[in-house]
């Protein structure tokens, strides 16, 4: 579907890097004027250099290009915009600067929200700007090479040919970068502002105050100290938790695999229910059932050894909980894939291995386990990735509780829980924003492992 | 002799493993659903085996006037339908230009979106609830139903279109030779063969509403309009105890549909996933 084989003049004309030059992106310059008097090859001498420089006002190097309507329609949106936009865009950026010097009149927090979608709107105008002098300096190349320049009907017909991947593409990525990247942005701002629950707009102004909160977080013991034993334990829960759900799952996988195991089908679909049960659900219950006065595992099970556990309130027994309950309910989901690698295993291998006089151990070291990882290594490490950002079961089973004297984070809480309870039930959002740039980096590593399993990069060049 | 004797010994051994982990997965389940035919709404009294059992959990969430359960299913309902609707047309979309077009800042926009799945979306709530407020969508299930559809879209379009690249090129190259346009190749040609995976985007982005209670919680405000895993939630919120056999009783009515569904299409979701993540 590459657009290689269109000679036409208007088509694009492939670049050695695989790309097309067509198109403009969010430019409207897509809708390709007409100048139906102009034949082709009239115009060889044409300056491409003389439409760049003409084109700093947007229109004019087009119009240098004799391309009339196309060039009105930039000039027009040009003016257009200087005239609509300059107010408001450079009271956002003054926003954005100065948080507002009145608070009676100022909300800091929606100047912070302006100013940030100013500056998003000023990106996207200077990428349109840059296009469009590229835009005239291409056309009057063009010209120079005797391309003739298209008809009105030609031009929409090709801007729909060639435009279609932007038409789709534009919009999805406006809505992404509000949706996404403008509460990124947001967050990261935050974390450079005075904003907690004492000094909370619309009664106060918020203020930059640099890096403040950073050497707070370091430096002051409730915070880093609260922070050290987050870190730590959201280390050991990602790593014992997915660990132990991937050996479980291992494990199981293999057994009911073996040859000799009847009622496959029934194991398997019991094996997937908790998978398949939806977690809100299932936390909520385990929450109960570990309750230290009225849960079912006090009662009606370990009763019968006439003991009782604190789950819910000793720190030690809470997280021990919560890791039997991430368990429970992650292994499913590696058991199905490991399952379906183990079933395509070739038995050929095995009968091999048997004429060779392997052992059974041998068979599991050289044969099923290097099939099994290859296939689920990248699925395996996206569950670590999951695990460190498992909000939900923290959140629904305890809270993150129970609190821990000197912190302000509870014993089970991960760094994306604590954020939470930071900013909706302490209001602290600026250590919340602080605590979330360095949970960015954490990600950030993870998202660059991703990037390099991904086929959509290695294959880049292919098509 | 002695072989089968001792394969004998393996076999009970794994058997009973497997029955140990039958007691662990079910016992939970069993306990819900005992829970919720507890007569009465204290979980001080209720047990696993209700010494009469009762349907009146269940019969409060529907008849009892003060029950907005129906409601909340609803609500949940419509948000869920346009939520799959909205997001099978724009993942399908954007993973076809992704999949079968060259632009200029392709490989750009396809880095973009893959970062942007991994940075979780919670990070972000305080700016979107100030953004929602300023564009007057807080408190509607617009806004909610343009959160969850773009909040989604980064994980979907990967899915979709690690699955459309392993569909060959030949057969769209040579529909376009025909002459077919763009959006007829996409419905004609790789409508139908994407379709299992538009069908598992389509059930996740229906399902995602029922179960989660963190995004309606701050986009929501008034309880008319809550969504049925916030309305639960809000049940057991204050105190756990109190409310639990309702809470039980209504979402095993969410959990049903959603496991059946599930346990039926399991072989199709679980090759579809693994195709599209590890292709993406």
């Amino acid at each position: 579907m590459t657009t290689e084989h269109t000679p036409t003049p208007a088509a694009s004309r492939v670049t050695p890097s695989g790309g097309t030059g067509s198109g403009l992106g969010a430019n409207p310059g897509t809708n390709r004027g007409p100048d139906p008097g102009t034949p082709p090859g009239a115009n060889a001498g044409a300056s491409p250099a003389t439409a760049a420089w003409l084109s700093v006002v947007p229109g004019l190097g087009q119009y240098y290009n004799r391309r009339w309507i196309k060039g009105t329609i930039f000039l027009a949106l040009a003016v257009l915009f200087a005239i609509a936009m300059t107010a408001p865009l450079i009271n956002g950026i003054w926003g954005l600067i100065t948080l507002g010097d009145d608070p009676a009149a100022d909300d800091s927090r929606t100047l912070l929200v302006q100013g940030i979608l100013s500056a998003i709107v000023v990106v996207i105008l200077a990428i349109a700007y840059v296009l469009n002098i590229k835009d005239a300096h291409r056309d009057a190349v063009r010209r120079r090479e005797g391309f003739a320049i298209p008809s009105v009907r030609k031009a929409f017909h090709d801007s729909w040919e060639h435009g279609f991947p932007y038409f789709i593409v534009v919009p999805t990525f406006i809505l992404l970068t509000m949706i996404v990247i403008f509460p990124l942005l947001f967050m990261v701002l935050l974390a450079f502002t005075n904003y907690n629950l004492y000094n909370s707009p619309p009664a106060h102004l918020l203020d930059w105050v640099g890096f403040e909160n950073f050497v707070q977080l370091f430096t002051e013991s409730i915070w880093s100290r609260s922070l050290l034993a987050v870190m730590a334990w959201t280390v050991v829960w990602t790593l014992v938790a997915t660990s132990l759900q991937i050996a479980l799952a291992f494990f199981l996988a293999m057994i009911v695999n073996d040859p000799r195991v009847r009622f496959k089908k029934l194991i398997r679909t019991v094996f997937i229910l908790p998978w398949a049960v939806p977690s809100f659900m299932t936390v909520l219950v385990f929450a109960a059932m570990f309750n230290d006065t009225f849960g079912t595992i006090n009662r009606d099970i370990l009763s019968i050894f006439n003991v009782s556990i604190p789950w819910l309130t000793d720190p030690t027994w809470a997280r021990i909980a919560i890791i039997f309950v991430q368990v429970w309910l992650g292994f499913p989901y590696v058991f199905t894939l490991v399952t379906g690698v183990l079933q395509s295993i070739s038995k050929d291998w095995y009968e091999a291995a048997d004429v060779d006089g392997g052992t059974r151990f041998a068979k599991f070291r050289y044969i099923t386990m290097p099939h099994v990882l290859y296939a689920t290594a990248p699925l395996l490490i996206m569950q670590y990735a999951y695990n460190f950002n498992n909000f939900n079961i923290i959140y629904l089973f305890n809270k993150g509780g129970p609190p821990v004297p000197g912190q302000s984070s509870g014993a089970t809480d991960i760094l994306i829980s604590w954020v939470y309870g930071l900013t909706f039930d302490q209001n602290n959002y600026k250590m919340a924003a602080a605590i979330s740039i360095i949970m960015g980096l954490v990600v950030a590593f993870f998202a660059f492992y991703q990037f390099r399993r991904s086929r959509s990069f290695r294959e880049e060049g292919m098509y | 002799m002695k072989r089968t004797m001792k394969s004998n010994l393996e076999v009970s051994g794994i058997y009973l493993i497997i029955l140990v982990m039958f007691a662990v997965i079910l016992y939970p389940l069993l306990w819900a659903v005992g829970i919720s035919l507890n007569p009465g709404t204290s979980m001080f009294s209720a047990k696993l085996i209700p010494d009469n059992w009762s349907f009146d959990n269940y019969n409060w969430l529907f008849n009892d006037p003060r029950s907005d359960y129906t409601l909340w299913y609803k609500n949940t309902l419509i948000v869920a339908s346009f939520n799959a609707l909205a997001s099978v047309v724009m993942v399908g979309l954007t993973a076809f230009v992704f999949s079968r077009y060259h632009f200029v800042g392709r490989k750009n926009t396809i880095y973009a979106t893959l970062l942007m799945q991994v940075f979780p979306v919670l990070m972000g709530m305080v700016a979107i609830y100030l953004l929602l407020n300023l564009v007057g969508l807080l408190d509607t299930f617009t806004g909610l139903v343009i959160f969850y559809t773009v909040g989604g879209l980064p994980m979907n379009i990967f899915l979709v279109k690690g699955y459309m690249d392993t569909i060959p090129r030949d057969l769209d190259e040579s529909a376009k030779m025909d002459g077919a346009g763009h959006i007829r190749i996409l419905t004609r040609i790789l409508l139908p063969l994407i379709a299992p995976i538009l069908a598992v985007v389509a059930l996740f982005t229906f399902m995602a509403p029922f179960m989660d209670f963190l995004t309606p919680r701050i986009i929501l405000r008034s309880p008319e309009k809550y969504t049925v895993a916030l309305g639960l939630f809000s049940f057991i919120n204050d105190k756990m105890g109190n409310n639990f056999t309702r809470f039980a009783a209504g979402t095993i009515l969410i959990a049903l549909p959603i496991s059946t569904v599930f346990l039926f299409l399991q072989r199709y979701l679980i090759s579809g996933l693994a195709e599209g993540g590890t292709k993406g």
